[in-house]
């Protein structure tokens, strides 16, 4: 009996960990920042493939996976100050520009470095709970998962920075007459955010094929969470995963991934036909 | 009639343009006698394209939609006319039945999900992202239909290889059906785009037409004159998607063969860097940009797939950085304002005033 809810919980959970993962990078560069950012599969991708060379050269996985945030965060920031900055009062603009970068990063990763790249084989152990056995990276992700979520949380809600961040994005003519150093902010910030895709794909580079077109495969799961998480993603990207997470799992245990996957996406477009403001707009209208 | 071909919401009308349009056809009408049959069946192919474009053109352009779903709609008209087609058979005109039939299904499809959106007041942005999502959810589903149980009827979808044994069109006519092959289709086509290019020029100059500009220009604006939005935006998306379907289709009928990676990344791209480096706002640019740039990749393509995309990329981010308007309607603007300036010089009598 526990053994078969752990079993649930636990597929919950590797879901949960993905769609969090794939989208706090994102709740920040889309939900906060208004860019949408087709890229942002590709800062994923970044991520793991830093990752897997530098574990290679003979670091160890941890440090190796702090490379690769790092490194996705550092081109994101480059790449903000070059070409993202004239983008922010035309959002549909930003969409397309992103878009061509993407198509770039992808080619050029398949040029430059081939259609395979060596993986890293999954550490950790398995364990059993009654006669099922699990992955205990899984539960690592997990926790890496709800980590995330509270860094963004206390990085936005409790810090100096984070004011400033959000003064910024409400009103930057404002902020910036109060004395805020506005494009540090949004450099900064969507740093912040291209570095948490970054830390996705390294989280998730001992787990998965490296192929340079591996970027598609998260950048649907995190524009659907972070889209019925709504405006505020600090408040809404949580019970938007909570909520996809339990739909996913259950669809995929009981029909399968195709149905899961598909499921998944009708379930998004009917969310938002009920609620066109996301989760977080329905949490302010009743808690207001 | 005429003047609503020359109507305010399309470029290039006067003697001038129709002199040079009149002309490019006459060459496209004459070009398969000198030329061998395999280069005037790819330049069939290209054509076939075009219309896909057109339709993202209308609902992009004219409307304010942004839809990635036009490989999705592609690949519904070429996965239809593949399936109902092989089921039909090609005897007594079935091809071209199908055909119809396709577009049918496409705009049956087209409508439900359209509703969806329109209706459910997704906008801007977010029919960009929801219309992107069901687009890669059916190369997904598609890529997984590998084994014999995916069938519908006689037709097996084949996942990832993608679907073949369907017939090419054939057209009905006295004394047994013409098959549309090589110079036969290519005329077809040259046909059929001629005609959906001035009836968009009469639709977006039409009443129709200005009430989907003012729609794109000012949403709440429209609908406080009167105008019920939902219904005029979800028929535009109706008719720029069974365009999409109708490139589809004639795309399969054209390789009798059509797979997933035609609905996926990168496929889906493709018609979005078409229209943005053309001019969205302009159906002759899209026209003109669009054969450009797939003759273009066509081209590199030969050499490398990789560069060729990594120039669509590049392309599309620096268009949209340096000219948004689209590269073809910029040129086209210039044009216009050199010429206007000209016409003040031979007239100093106005400068006078």
């Amino acid at each position: 009996m526990f053994a078969d809810l752990f079993s649930d919980f636990y597929q919950f959970a590797d879901v949960f960990a993905f769609l969090i993962l794939s989208a706090a990078g994102l709740a920040i560069i889309f939900g906060m920042m208004g860019v949408i950012n087709l890229a942002h599969g590709e800062f994923i991708m970044c991520g793991v493939y830093v990752t897997s060379a530098v574990y290679h050269a003979g670091l160890p996985l941890p440090l190796a996976q702090a490379c690769g945030a790092i490194v996705a965060g550092l081109i994101g920031m480059l790449l903000e100050v070059t070409i993202i900055r004239p983008l922010y009062s035309r959002p549909l603009d930003s969409l397309l520009v992103t878009w061509g970068i993407s198509l770039v990063a992808t080619q050029g990763t398949l040029i430059a470095l081939g259609s395979t790249f060596p993986g890293i084989d999954t550490p950790g152990h398995s364990f059993s709970v009654g006669e099922y056995s699990f992955s205990s990276y899984r539960m690592v992700l997990f926790a890496a998962s709800l980590c995330v979520l509270g860094f963004v949380y206390v990085l936005f809600m409790r810090t100096r920075f984070g004011v400033h961040a959000r003064a910024t994005m409400q009103n930057p003519g404002m902020a910036q007459a109060l004395g805020v150093r506005k494009g540090f902010i949004y450099a900064l910030s969507f740093g912040i955010g291209t570095g948490l895709a970054g830390l996705c794909g390294a989280l998730y580079a001992p787990t998965m094929n490296l192929i340079p077109t591996m970027g598609a495969s998260f950048l649907v799961e995190a524009f659907v969470t972070v889209v019925v998480g709504g405006a505020n993603v600090l408040l809404g990207t949580g019970p938007a995963a909570i909520a996809l997470g339990a739909i996913r799992a259950g669809l995929n245990a009981w029909y399968g991934q195709v149905v899961g996957e598909i499921g998944l996406l009708i379930a998004v477009v009917l969310i938002i036909r009920v609620l066109p403001d996301g989760f977080s707009g329905w949490l302010t209208r009743r808690t207001s | 009639m005429v003047n609503l071909l020359n109507g305010p919401q399309t470029l290039g009308r006067g003697r001038a343009f129709w002199s040079a349009a009149a002309a490019v056809l006459a060459i496209a009408l004459v070009y398969p006698l000198f030329v061998d049959s395999y280069d005037v069946g790819s330049s069939a192919y290209f054509l076939c394209w075009v219309f896909m474009a057109l339709g993202l053109c209308l609902m992009w352009g004219y409307n304010g939609m942004m839809s990635f779903g036009q490989t999705f709609f592609f690949g519904v008209g070429g996965y239809g006319y593949g399936v109902i087609e092989i089921n039909l058979g090609v005897a007594h005109g079935g091809a071209m039945a199908s055909l119809v039939a396709t577009l049918v299904v496409t705009a049956v499809a087209a409508a439900s999900l359209g509703y969806f959106m329109i209706y459910g007041r997704i906008g801007g942005m977010f029919f960009g992202i929801v219309t992107f999502a069901v687009t890669l959810a059916l190369a997904f589903f598609l890529n997984q239909t590998a084994g014999p149980e995916w069938h519908i009827g006689a037709a097996r979808l084949n996942g990832f290889n993608g679907m073949q044994g369907m017939d090419p069109l054939t057209l009905p006519w006295f004394g047994g059906d013409i098959d549309l092959e090589g110079t036969a289709f290519y005329y077809f086509v040259l046909v059929l785009l001629v005609a959906v290019y001035l009836l968009l020029r009469l639709l977006v100059n039409s009443r129709f037409g200005n009430v989907l500009v003012a729609i794109r220009e000012d949403p709440l604006r429209a609908e406080l004159l009167g105008y019920d939005v939902r219904r005029y935006s979800l028929v535009t998306f109706v008719i720029g998607s069974v365009l999409g379907g109708l490139s589809g289709a004639l795309y399969c009928s054209w390789g009798q063969f059509i797979s997933p990676s035609s609905v996926g990344l990168p496929a889906a791209a493709m018609p979005v860097v078409w229209v943005a480096f053309s001019g969205r706002s302009d159906v002759t640019a899209t026209l003109i940009g669009t054969l450009l740039l797939i003759a273009g990749f066509q081209a590199l393509t030969i050499y490398s797939e990789q560069w060729a995309l990594i120039l669509m990329g590049v392309l599309l981010a620096g268009t949209v950085l340096i000219a948004p308007d689209g590269l073809i309607v910029s040129l086209a603007n210039v044009v216009v304002r050199r010429r206007a300036r000209n016409r003040t010089v031979l007239r100093p009598s106005l400068q006078e005033r």
